[in-house]
């Protein structure tokens, strides 16, 4: 024992080790090994693989690793509890997510214990942030269960969710994930990360105690194969992940074409900008937060000029205060790294960032010599080409880079091909709301970090994925509307018309000759191809000729459609009376397009008469909606200030199919502009001239070049170049399953929000919320304030 | 001045802080984000823990820090001379021995009293080497004439006062007259000849951390040797946000003019754990120096009495009662 005199001369801590005996008795317990945990009990261990604690690098556990057929049981199970959960009450299910909240809190320190020795992050994170939130998140969820109906009026449970989860936060990721699922009537099949499988299993337990019904939360242990055979599972209607980008990326594409609900959380590189006139001090603890907090969500810290030196002065100076050690100790600012594959992955860039030339500066060298523990890190000047700049680290390792202006900030800050999270220091509020406004991420913390809350939702931008977790706005994944009851639409279209000379001509063909050419950046072009096929009437007559549009005429619309961003930033007031000029404007043309119409698709003049109607109805119905699809302010925090901003994707994709040829163009297009989009249309290939003509709608109407771009032609060739580019943020196919299967697919490549739709659409009635909310993405704005 | 006085001077404090030019730039262009550092403040004692024997060393090294104070309308001679005892002799022979340190017993940092106690207090220490500080310039408003301030400055340092705790007008503050504030402390730092000069902000008057921090600066420009929180009779006195703002502001002219300034927080510290998060505070921000009577004083009464509760918690396992304690 150290004495009295001896540490007033040294004033150190000392020890103070949380007991673990709790916990490690639970583990002695479970010495043979966790079997999975379906429909309400623990089977067998079978297949194990060890689970170590990484402050030790000593094996503390035994997980079985999931097989297809422990897949099959726990999807049935889920099945199989799915009707009578869906079936209960919200105020039923509340009461058990209550439950759950309630026996979180009562095995809060065990939990918090448990993480710790499980994933190596300290005790006083996991106890003072991840186990509150989970609980908090269960208490919240409670309370949507309750309000669900009320909500999300005409929607159901989405059935069985298969949920993967990530090593970093496991039990905060488990609540993200399990809680909403179960308030919306969801059944659950969970799969932990191979590396952190404990909590899970202790929260299976936690199930059985709360007295939920057996096959409501399943838990399946395992490794990338166990969560692929969970994600291609039939059984499965929706798929939540969370994990890497390549992984993620694999799980699109596995599930194009299923009809699965897909939620991705993936990797990121988070900007940190520190404009001159922060609170320095302040942002350096903010770093420091954000080392400790899921090692990596923060890593990229782009400081201005003039206070970069300062401020890195600063950043070594509390560095290397930080206690990097026993996770198990309060004292412990930095645990270990969860595995020794990610220490070498750190170890390994840190390697190729030396070659590079790069000035890096660890804070000491007293990292403990058993166990996974990598020192805090500095790595200043740091090019945006460098590639500890594009990288995900995972690790206590900051990089710095300088600019010069607000403006260069965000273009460094936006420049990478993830979008998590950001976070913004000045004590300008007009800057720190600019630059949250133009920043591509999904969530911006104004001069804080890493502040989540139940009540706000959280989800990556760009390809850190898409979906929301948390709010309002995360239930969406776990209600689904009822599947139209509408035919299948024909996995294959009809082959165009191209070859001249062969058509006989139709009615609609009278007058000076005219070929509907593309409409792009505002104007009238031709094809790349220099070719066009002929549209036909339903007898087989040539009543127009389209151009054929090819890749190219893709990539020269969705370059017009970038550079008519400022359509985003115009208000929507402004965007609303451009759409109400767009409805006058066609009224005024009604009788033509009516005769168009029943050119094209041999409608009745009354049916075409009402089409046109419906679609000048529909154009007002979004011009009303432009200024009203209002953001949010979740109560999260006290003095704080939490936004749920709606914003558009950017440059959507939008693919319509052949039935409605001008209520279905107007149908997807009109809701996607009023929301500040700029689209690429491929209106219907067989009756294209509704919206070809309608070029000319929207040049008299004010609508600004780019905004809307048109380009015609075989509509899955097309609406593959879309999905593939990655200069487009969304696209929205309706049309045969093969095609939407291969725009999912395709996708894959920038993690693209898709919205597809393979069975008939009941135009006349395809209006309403939806669709705008299909046409935005939310950015959750944090603003703690105080005087 | 006495001889005691002088070794006080030598012991206790370091060489005068010399003062540097007014320069509102130092604190002007410094961002002092409020939620931020509510935050920080929030988290800093759970992220240190400090338990058992280092827990029980600690609670020592706050009381040696202590300016044991009698700041009140009924204080008599014989008040101040029980308040003086208590201070030489802290801790009773049992802790002493449990906690072993009977070779070298602490005592409190100073005895912090008004100016017309400082000759009894200056008696009763006699040959302790504990300073007499004072209170002057009109405690706790301060809104005397600057002449008669002055005035009372050199009376309680004649009397023997080797520390005087000045307040300032926080109207200066307010009204962000930076020349006026900064001539003022200077003229008190003059008037002090060689005692130490401790500049009380009254932080709870001044309501943002904006002010605080460039308050801080000014005071340490003129010449503080350090900068204190509050009076004790404000409505808010000390609390962590304050005194982390405080610390910065003190690493921040540490960088700028080399001199190392004092910290003492003072009013509404009565609890043990309330010195352990200083002490964290003081740790964290500015590091070993700043944990020793030099550098960190903490202005109490109360403090001490649970300090010894928890050392005789620790010296004996059981829970301790305040009678059982030699009261000041």
């Amino acid at each position: 024992m150290a004495l009295v005199k001896d540490i007033l001369r040294t004033m150190d801590y000392g020890p103070s080790p949380e007991s673990s005996d709790h916990v490690r008795a639970w583990l002695g317990r479970h010495e043979d090994g966790f079997g999975h945990f379906i429909a309400g009990r623990f089977g067998e261990p079978g297949g194990l693989f060890d689970v170590f604690d990484p402050a030790t690098g000593e094996r503390i556990a035994r997980a079985s690793r999931g097989a297809p057929a422990e897949v099959d049981a726990a999807v049935a199970a889920a099945r199989e509890a799915a009707p009578k959960w869906a079936a209960l009450s919200g105020h039923e299910r509340a009461r058990f997510l209550y439950a759950l909240a309630r026996h979180v809190q009562k095995r809060e320190r065990f939990l918090a214990v448990l993480e710790t020795i499980d994933a190596g992050k300290p005790i006083r994170e996991s106890r003072d942030v991840d186990v509150p939130l989970v609980a908090r998140h269960f208490y919240h969820h409670a309370g949507w269960a309750s309000l669900i109906e009320s909500a999300f009026p005409d929607t159901r449970a989405a059935g069985v969710c298969g949920q993967i989860l990530p090593w970093n936060s496991p039990l905060l990721m488990l609540a993200w994930k399990v809680a909403p699922a179960l308030a919306a009537g969801c059944t659950v099949v969970l799969k932990p990360a191979e590396y952190t499988p404990l909590t899970a299993l202790a929260f299976a337990e936690i199930c059985v105690e709360a007295g939920l019904p057996a096959g409501v939360v399943n838990i399946v242990t395992g490794d990338g194969d166990t969560g692929a055979a969970l994600v291609a599972h039939d059984g499965v209607d929706a798929i939540a992940f969370t994990g890497s980008t390549a992984a993620g990326r694999a799980i699109r594409k596995a599930t194009a074409g299923t009809g699965k609900t897909l939620t991705l959380d993936l990797g990121g590189k988070s900007p940190f900008v520190v404009f001159d006139d922060a609170d320095l001090d302040s942002a350096v603890e903010g770093v420091v937060d954000a080392m400790g907090c899921d090692q990596g969500h923060v890593s990229r810290l782009l400081a201005a000029e003039g206070i970069a030196d300062a401020l890195h002065a600063k950043l070594r100076a509390r560095m290397a205060n930080l206690r990097v050690g026993d996770p198990l100790d309060k004292s412990t600012d930095l645990g270990a790294i969860v595995a020794p594959d990610l220490l070498d992955r750190i170890e390994r860039l840190m390697r190729a960032g030396a070659e590079e030339g790069l000035d890096i500066w660890r804070a000491g060298d007293s990292v403990p010599a058993r166990g996974w523990f990598y020192p805090p890190t500095l790595v200043t000047g740091v090019a945006p080409a460098s590639l500890l700049m594009r990288e995900e680290i995972f690790g206590p390792v900051l990089v710095t880079t300088t600019f010069r202006t607000p403006d260069e900030a965000i273009a460094l800050a936006n420049n990478t091909r993830a979008g998590l999270a950001a976070s913004i220091w000045t004590e300008n509020a007009g800057r720190a709301f600019e630059v949250a406004a133009r920043l591509e991420a999904g969530v911006v913390w104004i001069n804080s970090v890493n502040l989540f809350d139940a009540a706000s939702s959280f989800g990556g931008w760009r390809e850190s994925g898409f979906g929301r977790e948390g709010g309002k706005e995360g239930l969406f994944a776990y209600r689904v509307t009822d599947a139209p009851s509408g035919k299948p639409y024909p996995a294959k279209a009809p082959a165009l018309a191209a070859l001249p000379g062969t058509l006989p001509a139709g009615e609609g063909a009278a007058g000076i000759d005219r070929t509907a050419k593309l409409f792009v950046g505002g104007r009238q072009a031709r094809p790349d191809s220099g070719a066009s096929y002929g549209v036909l009437d339903p007898q087989g007559r040539e009543v127009g000729l389209a151009a054929s549009g090819s890749r190219k005429d893709i990539r020269n619309a969705v370059e017009a459609a970038a550079k008519a961003a400022a359509w985003a930033s115009a208000t929507a007031h402004n965007r609303a009376q451009v759409l109400y000029y767009v409805a006058e404007n066609l009224s005024a043309r009604a009788e033509e397009f009516a005769a168009r119409l029943t050119a094209m698709t041999g409608a009745s003049a009354g049916a075409a008469a009402a089409e046109v109607d419906a679609s000048i109805r529909r154009i007002f119905f979004y011009a009303g909606f432009a200024d009203k699809l209002d953001g949010a302010v979740p109560a999260t925090r006290a003095k704080c200030l939490t936004l749920a901003v709606n914003e558009p994707w950017g440059v959507m994709g939008i693919v319509c199919p052949d039935e409605a040829p001008l209520l279905g163009f107007v149908s997807l297009v009109m809701p996607a502009i009023a929301m500040g989009n700029c689209i690429v249309a491929v209106p219907s290939a067989r009756h294209p001239l509704g919206a070809t003509d309608f070029y000319s709608v929207l040049d008299t109407s004010d609508v600004p070049a780019g905004a809307v771009n048109i380009v015609t032609g075989e509509a899955n060739g097309l609406a593959l170049t879309l999905a593939e580019h990655d200069g487009v943020d969304a696209v929205w196919y309706v049309g045969g399953a093969a095609g939407a299967a291969k725009v999912e697919a395709a996708s894959a490549g920038n993690l693209k929000a898709t919205w597809t739709q393979t069975t008939q659409v009941d135009w006349p009635r395809a209006e309403g919320r939806e669709f705008l909310r299909r046409a935005t993405r939310v950015k959750a704005i944090w603003t703690p304030y105080g005087e | 001045m006495d001889q005691a006085a002088d070794k006080a001077l030598e012991g206790r404090n370091r060489p005068r802080n010399p003062g540097v030019r007014l320069d509102p730039s130092w604190f002007e262009s410094v961002g002092v984000n409020t939620s931020a550092v509510e935050r920080r403040a929030a988290t800093l004692t759970t992220r240190r823990s400090v338990k058992k024997e280092y827990q029980a060393a600690w609670l020592v090294k706050a009381l040696t820090c202590i300016d044991l104070t009698t700041l009140a309308g009924d204080d008599t001679p014989e008040r101040v001379r029980r308040l003086c005892a208590k201070a030489r002799r802290p801790l009773s022979d049992d802790l002493l021995a449990a906690l072993g340190l009977e070779d070298a017993p602490p005592t409190v940092a100073a005895v912090c009293v008004y100016p017309t106690m400082v000759p009894p207090a200056v008696r009763a220490l006699e040959g302790s080497g504990i300073p007499v500080a004072s209170v002057a310039t009109g405690f706790p408003a301060g809104l005397m004439p600057l002449r008669l301030r002055l005035e009372e400055i050199r009376w309680a340092a004649g009397e023997g006062a080797a520390e005087i705790d000045i307040v300032i007008t926080r109207a200066h503050v307010l009204g962000r007259d930076w020349t006026a504030l900064y001539d003022e402390i200077a003229a008190m730092r003059e008037a002090c000849g060689r005692a130490h000069l401790k500049t009380i902000l009254g932080t709870g008057d001044l309501k943002t951390l904006r002010n605080v921090y460039a308050a801080s600066l000014v005071a340490m420009q003129a010449g503080a040797d350090f900068i204190k929180t509050s009076t004790g009779k404000e409505d808010v006195n000390a609390t962590l946000p304050v005194s982390l703002v405080m610390a910065r502001a003190l690493r921040d002219y540490r960088e700028r003019a080399g001199v190392d300034i004092g910290f003492k927080p003072a009013g509404g510290l009565r609890a043990a754990k309330d010195a352990l998060a200083w002490l964290i505070l003081m740790r964290e921000e500015l590091g070993l120096p700043w944990m020793q009577p030099e550098l960190f004083r903490i202005g109490a009464s109360g403090l001490l009495t649970d300090i010894e509760r928890q050392l005789d918690h620790y010296a004996t396992g059981r829970y301790s009662a305040a009678h059982r304690h030699a009261m000041a």
